[in-house]
């Protein structure tokens, strides 16, 4: 499993489904392990009924079957299929319609789910989705990209409310690869993923999906910009090593 | 215990899986793969096979580089100087090196035979050019290593026939304790027209860079030109040919540069942006008021 897991921080981000795969058929018997442990790009299905896309993931399946947030319903049918209490669902609906502007918002389009459930001790747990297709010929606004995808996970635990607060622990992962493509600079492909962990204690006065909502927002941009500065910035750093632009200091004069 | 489940695949599939992830290795790190895809494969035998398949193949894709004995310099492990699996000949020292691929060592050396090197005449050529794309080398990269092969053409013995030489640039850097590995590869072959008197040159460029601590992050980038110039002597060749291949390089570095500035503002804001379209941050305590301008919207037909 260590070794399966060394394997995933090496292989090259944009390859993500096939290495599972491979891992997946080579140790049957980790494969739970493998699944919740390892992220992968997002799927999509359409809810017809509502006619609109959800995505899937190991919280809205059940069986075979992937529950839409839309219409609650399963896809394909499953009877007994297993779903919220009412409450939770009422929380879930907001959630999904709120989630959808915060979306539009900064994506500029891609979609989004928001699923949640009950866990065991007395809290429940949300999870929030966004896919992206960011390349020209699916929803890049500046059609830039030949090619690019971001894949967000926020998996949010609540625990039970107590005087009036309540614990928050996100799990968030963000996966993308872009690639730009043309006459002068060849291929240009960077394709990455990272998982961050946060902890809160907040004040249930304004509610959970305001802190909910909070919470992902502020590690959307810190990954986001991480992303950006860090980890491009470590790949640039180390292109500049291999050859050195060599003209750093006679173009000084100018800036 | 899942002895049934794992019958399931072919030695051979495993054996393809295993050779899927070494040659997917990122640059300088299939030693750290390879440790990993053993005991994940749990079978020394297959991966052994696995191996000794799939490290030549990395090998000479990524073009490594391999320290001689006797300090005599590096040889790189590249089609271009393949002379037997494991024999890969020094155009410069005309030593032909014998490589552990497995190990990524040089076990050994021999000089080469007089039928394994190029003819007098695409010598002059050859070794001028080395020359000059050794100087170059040494100006533009931390740590790079060249070689000019002789591609096509090696038994020329004049003028009146057309030749190839191949130059093959190789710069590494390998910092584990850093996280970050990274290499840079250039292979650019020129040929020789005799009749037309012109020196046809393409190049195919290509980096790679890898960041993983708490992550995965990796740089693919690849790039291919031409150019011409005329046939002149020996020498002069030599000077048209390694300043053609500064100007692209330093091109192609440029323009590496510029799609990396291009992401913050351009690029990325297309997957997501860092602000919202609004600028300002998600009002979340506003959401009933969303909610219901949301159902506003959607009566009057607006939304999208």
């Amino acid at each position: 499993m260590e070794a399966a897991m060394g394997l995933m921080r090496r292989m090259p981000p944009k390859h993500t489904e096939t290495s599972l795969s491979a891992l997946l058929s080579l140790l049957p018997q980790h494969s739970s392990d493998l699944l919740s442990q390892v992220d992968q790009p997002l799927q999509v299905l359409c809810d017809m009924e509502y006619g609109k896309e959800f995505i899937l993931c190991e919280y809205n399946r059940d069986a075979d079957s992937y529950r839409s947030p839309w219409s609650n319903k399963y896809h394909p049918p499953l009877e007994d299929g297993s779903l919220p209490s009412l409450e939770l669902r009422k929380l879930e609906v907001e959630a999904n319609d709120i989630f959808a502007i915060y979306r539009d918002q900064y994506y500029e389009g891609g979609i989004s789910s928001v699923y949640m459930w009950e866990d065991d001790n007395e809290g429940f747990v949300g999870c929030f989705l966004i896919k992206k297709d960011g390349s020209k010929t699916g929803q890049g606004r500046r059609g830039y990209l030949q090619e690019g995808a971001w894949d967000a996970i926020h998996v949010i635990e609540v625990g039970p409310e107590e005087e009036g607060t309540a614990h928050y622990r996100l799990t968030s992962t963000v996966m993308l690869s872009l690639t730009t493509d043309n006459e002068s600079s060849g291929t240009f492909s960077l394709s990455g993923s990272i998982r961050r962990q946060m902890n809160m204690h907040l004040s249930t006065e304004e509610g959970h999906l305001c802190n909910m909502g909070r919470m992902i927002e502020e590690m959307e941009s810190k990954l986001r910009n991480s992303l950006d500065q860090v980890y491009f910035g470590k790949t640039k750093e180390m292109v500049c090593t291999l050859r050195p632009p060599s003209e750093v200091v006679m173009r000084l004069p100018d800036s | 215990m899942a002895d049934e489940e794992e019958a399931e695949l072919s030695e051979k599939q495993k054996k393809e899986i295993a050779k899927w992830f070494l040659l997917n290795s990122p640059p300088g790190e299939i030693q750290f793969v390879a440790k990993d895809v053993k005991a994940v494969i749990n079978d020394d035998v297959l991966y052994g096979e696995a191996a000794s398949e799939a490290f030549p193949l990395y090998n000479k894709s990524h073009l490594i580089s391999i320290e001689m004995p006797g300090r005599i310099g590096d040889v790189i492990v590249t089609s271009y100087g393949e002379l037997g699996e494991t024999e890969f000949i020094d155009p410069r020292t005309a030593q032909v090196a014998v490589v552990d691929h497995i190990k990524q060592v040089c076990t050994e050396v021999r000089p080469a035979q007089d039928e394994e090197l190029p003819s007098a005449y695409v010598e002059e050529f050859r070794c001028a050019l080395d020359a000059e794309i050794l100087k170059y080398v040494g100006e533009a990269y931390l740590k790079g290593v060249c070689s000019v092969y002789c591609g096509n053409g090696k038994d020329v013995e004049g003028p009146g026939f057309d030749f190839e030489l191949v130059v093959v640039i190789s710069a590494a850097r390998h910092s584990p304790q850093n996280f970050c590995n990274g290499s840079w590869r250039s292979v650019w072959s020129i040929e020789f027209k005799d009749e037309i008197q012109m020196l046809e040159l393409k190049g195919k460029l290509q980096v790679g860079a890898h960041y993983f601590e708490e992550g995965n992050v990796q740089l693919d980038a690849k790039h291919e030109c031409k150019d011409t110039t005329i046939f002149q002597s020996s020498e002069d060749s030599a000077i048209a040919i390694s300043n053609i291949i500064r100007q692209h390089e330093t091109e192609y570095l440029t323009s590496l540069e510029a799609s990396y500035s291009n992401l913050p503002d351009t690029t990325f804001k297309d997957l997501r942006r860092k602000l919202p379209v609004t600028r300002t941050l998600f009002p979340w305590q506003n959401t009933l008021q969303f909610s219901l301008t949301r159902d506003i919207t959607k009566e009057l037909g607006i939304g999208k």
